[in-house]
């Protein structure tokens, strides 16, 4: 019992949220309030995360069920920095629509609570519990913006098709159970037995339903109408942090009770890689609203990050933790700029809303120019070397072809980029933006800007931070 | 040799647009940050003067190095020059000044954001001809899009967005695949240092596809037949500065990666591509030139000529001759110059009639002497009259040629021909004949700025056509010695 420091944030973490809660139900009025505990919430938790396991050795806990080492924390850290973000520039947005309730922060601290436990999960009961935990809280997060009908629609259809795939995944479960006799993934992984073609089975339904809540191709199709329905501020929170507990997750199961059969999942990673990335490039091009595109290019970055996990070594591994960090980062800046384009209490998200942006707020535009090139992988900005640490990975494992699609799909997604680009600046202009935006959202955007600009100048601090990950 | 100089004249641009960036600029009056620019610009050009004197021209060893660890255990950012690569930076920096001078006349809106494009610019296209390692070429290489594309997308004529867009597009595809290559380089060989990858070589078995690789890029950005669509375009829309940057600078930097890397680290498939090589380069010299006898665009017509004239350095390039390399450098220096003053030309008198069309001009010859007399020097020197610098490249070149390949020679020969054709008729067509557009009457002569411009640009164009000596002195023993290793490295794994 020695040990139970290690999971201190996590205790910490729900003890919190019922407290908030109870806060929020007795006292009127108290959402403003709420709102910046929970940020402090976040803040201490990640503090304690930092002090208490990140030093650590591998450690696992309560009869191996949960594993604490130095990936588990790094990412739990993100994830808690992320949603930090998320939550404070989002409570402006939230104001305009009259949803600044208690409900929304303590929503997003339930959520990440359960991708802690999922980022902490060495077994699959607990794994699929921090799943259920984070997905309940976001079918609601989906419907905040309760009057409104686009809004509601996407929950429900985020709810819908989100219980179908934790069925799959479910089944999955019961099938490795079944085959192994453990859910537990060290005694998984000591049962192997590959002959088994039922296991075989069982991993695919696991990734299925995983693909699905970090919604890679083919099972992204409830993404781009979930992202246009929600409100801005929680499409925000699904494009960066439950992508980061996802990961992990793909991450830890595969590498951990299944490295014997990487023969066998590789190729499907490989072509969930694939797939995600030409799709998200190819589908985006049509789009004309611009919560819809940036739901087809995260996709299309999830190819990339899988792309590392599918390259099987520890490089990959290393290299799409660097690729999702510096993809929430991009994604920071792009929504902040998304939630600028704000004029009489009406937020505009239409592609042709960014018209001659450049000619009326040329900071804003010169921001988003930046990001949309990072975003598109051109160097010397940081979005090129996310790229690059993943290619470099692939290539290493002689995966050529997985790396010359990738590539070329950036060419192809490099055109969407661009097209924003010139409704920005060569477009004409139209009617300007309010500009009085919360100092937070400013802040957001200039520091995303502004890291993924210089990120060239210290390269070797990230590759630093995650070269301490060590799975295989 | 403690100063880090070739650090400082690819930083200091990007200073000078960083300060650009942060003086406020009122709208009227926009001297201060042309001033900057200028400044900037022309400090610059001084510094790589200084750097010409310094260089030791006896050595092909790589001089001015710096090297500093950037991403541990991974990359280093290292830069140096030799023979090759200095005479592409002094390029760089003398034509960056002319281009900023040049802008008092063709850019009327966002004047400030247009010469932080063109700083930014500058400082990647000397970071690409001077880096020593492969990651570090290749970020200065892309980088170089992103300016640019603003460049024509921004302050272009009435099709930019489809030009830019072309632009960005293919030469993105192009990279991409070098992208590839490079990271197997370093995978293969454990380091992406160019001056380690000379010395140990690359297997023999991965050659021929990291060649192509390299070649897609190269191919796109040279342009070579039958990827070449993109630079009409791109120079048709761009405003005058830009077709000037994109002609005299931009184009050289694929030259100049064939004969570093192309023939410098693959020699075994540079041998068994050079047939590919020297077909794609005739068919350019001939094809396009015929291309550029029907253009009724001014423009046009010039990038079209200059596809055959890059035609002719990657022809020289390949021929792996003393001449053939030194005469396609001398004449990427030339083009550089010569293209340059010719997108110039067509810029002043766009300026006053705004028009591009041939057919508009005409016996503009008793209207505007002194610009018919530079525009005049300036197409002989495309059409390669000795007394010029073009001669001396095109010559060399053909030299080279003839050596190596005597029907390829041959070929490339008449395209000097029909080269001399479409640039006479061009000339004839704008300054001589009966005047019949009566506007043009009204036409002034060059101001004082386009006057200096061009006379810059005429002074070397004339000074290296008479006199070579100094920039065959300086690339010599580094050609010489490339040679050597191509040959023996040919030689010994063969």
């Amino acid at each position: 019992m020695e040990n139970l420091q290690l999971v201190l944030p996590e205790i910490f973490l729900s003890l919190s949220i019922m407290f908030l809660l109870i806060l929020g139900v007795f006292k009127k009025n108290s959402s403003r309030l709420v709102q910046s505990l929970s940020l402090a919430v976040l803040i201490v938790t990640a503090v304690i995360t930092f002090n208490e396991t990140i030093g650590i050795n591998e450690t696992k806990l309560f009869n191996n069920s949960i594993i604490i080492d130095y990936l588990s924390s790094l990412m739990k850290i993100i994830t808690l920095l992320a949603a930090f973000l998320v939550l404070i520039i989002s409570s402006n947005y939230l104001k305009t629509f009259q949803i600044f309730k208690i409900e929304y922060p303590i929503l997003i601290l339930s959520s990440v609570l359960g991708m802690m436990v999922m980022i902490n999960s060495n077994d699959l009961i607990v794994f699929y519990m921090g799943l259920e935990l984070q997905s309940l809280a976001l079918y609601v997060l989906a419907t905040f913006n309760r009057d409104e009908i686009k809004s509601s629609e996407a929950g429900l259809k985020y709810f819908v098709l989100s219980a179908l795939s934790s069925g799959l995944l479910l089944y999955g479960c019961s099938l490795i159970y079944g085959f192994t006799g453990s859910t537990n993934f060290d005694v998984i992984a000591d049962q192997l037995n590959s002959n088994e073609y039922a296991l075989t089975f069982g991993i695919v339904f696991i990734l299925v339903g995983l693909a699905f809540k970090i919604s890679a191709v083919p099972f992204h199709m409830w993404a781009p109408d979930v992202y246009e329905g929600s409100p801005t501020s929680v499409t925000l929170f699904f494009t960066m942090v439950p992508k980061i507990a996802a990961l992990t997750v793909f991450i830890r199961f595969l590498y951990v009770p299944f490295l014997n059969l990487i023969d066998q999942w590789q190729m499907i990673l490989i072509f969930l890689s694939i797939a995600s990335m030409l799709f998200g490039a190819i589908a985006a091009i049509g789009q004309t609203n611009l919560k819809r595109l940036v739901a087809y290019s995260s996709i299309g970055h999830v190819g990339y990050a899988l792309a590392g996990v599918a390259a099987g070594t520890n490089d990959g591994i290393q290299s799409s933790v660097i690729y999702i960090t510096i993809y929430i980062l991009m994604n920071l800046g792009l929504f902040s700029c998304l939630l600028m384009l704000k004029r009489d209490n009406n937020y505009y998200e239409k592609i042709d809303d960014l018209s001659g942006l450049s000619k009326n707020h040329p900071m804003l535009a010169l921001s988003l120019l930046i990001i949309l090139f990072s975003l598109a992988g051109i160097p010397p900005l940081a979005g090129f070397f996310a790229k690059f640490y993943v290619f470099k990975a692939v290539i290493e494992q002689s995966m050529y072809f997985l790396a010359i699609v990738g590539l070329l799909s950036t060419v192809v997604a490099a055109f969407y980029y661009l097209r924003l680009i010139k409704i920005m600046y060569f477009d004409e202009q139209k009617e300007k933006y309010d500009t009085d935006h919360g100092f937070w959202l400013k802040f957001s955007l200039t520091a995303s800007t502004l890291l993924i600009l210089i990120y060239f100048i210290f390269p070797s601090q990230l590759i630093e931070v995650v070269s301490r990950i060590n799975i295989i | 040799m403690n100063f880090p100089i070739l650090s400082s004249l690819i930083l200091l641009p990007s200073i000078g647009a960083l300060f650009l960036f942060f003086t406020k600029s009122d709208k009227k009056n926009n001297f201060t940050g042309k001033y900057v620019a200028l400044f900037t610009s022309a400090v610059n050009f001084f510094l790589s003067i200084y750097l010409w004197i310094l260089f030791d021209p006896t050595t092909s060893e790589f001089q001015f190095v710096e090297e500093r660890i950037w991403i541990k255990d991974l990359i280093n950012y290292k830069v140096g020059v030799d023979g090759i690569s200095i005479l592409f930076i002094l390029l760089t920096t003398f034509i960056t000044p002319l281009c900023i001078v040049s802008v008092n006349n063709s850019i009327k809106e966002r004047l400030s954001e247009f010469l932080i494009a063109v700083l930014i610019m500058e400082s990647f296209m000397i970071g690409v001809f001077c880096s020593l390692d492969l990651v570090i070429f290749y970020l200065f290489f892309e980088a170089g899009l992103i300016p640019m594309f603003l460049i024509i997308g921004i302050w272009g004529g009435a099709r930019r967005v489809y030009s830019a867009f072309k632009f960005f597009l293919y030469t993105l595809l192009g990279s991409v695949l070098m992208l590839v290559a490079i990271i197997t380089i370093y995978w293969l060989n454990g380091t992406t240092d160019v001056v380690e990858l000379y010395n140990s070589g690359i297997d023999i078995k991965y050659q021929n596809l990291l060649w192509l690789a390299f070649f897609s890029s190269f191919a796109v950005k040279t342009p070579m037949w039958p990827v070449h669509t993109w630079l009409p375009d791109a120079h048709v829309e761009a405003p005058t500065a830009g077709s000037v940057l994109l002609a005299a600078i931009l184009l050289k930097m694929a030259g100049y990666g064939f004969i570093r890397f192309s023939l410098g680290l693959f020699p075994a498939a540079s041998e068994i591509f050079t047939p590919l090589i020297y077909t794609l380069s005739v068919i350019a010299i001939i094809f396009t030139s015929f291309i550029a006898l029907m253009q009724e665009d001014m423009k046009k017509l010039i990038a079209y000529s200059s596809v055959a004239h890059m035609g002719y350095v990657t022809l020289g390039i390949f021929t792996i001759q003393q001449q053939g390399i030194e005469g396609s450098i001398i004449q990427m220096i030339s083009h550089g110059l010569v293209s340059a003053a010719l997108f110039l030309c067509v810029g002043v008198v766009y300026d006053r009639m705004h028009s591009r069309l041939i057919d508009t001009y005409g016996g503009i010859v008793s209207i505007i002497p002194k610009y018919s007399i530079l525009f005049m020097l300036f197409t002989l020197a495309a059409l390669g009259l000795p007394g010029t610098s073009g001669f001396v490249g095109e010559f060399l070149i053909l030299m080279g040629a003839f050596k190596d390949n005597f029907l390829v020679a041959v070929i490339a020969s008449l395209g000097v021909i029909i080269g001399a054709a479409y640039m006479l008729w061009l000339y004839k067509r704008v300054v001589f004949g009966k005047l019949i557009n009566t506007d043009l009457k009204q036409m002034f002569d060059l101001n004082r700025s386009e006057l200096f411009i061009l006379s810059c640009l005429a002074v070397p164009t004339l000074f290296f056509g008479f006199y070579p000596d100094p920039l065959i002195n300086t690339i010599e023993v580094s050609i010489s010695d490339l040679i050597d290793q191509y040959n023996f490295k040919l030689a010994s794994k063969t």
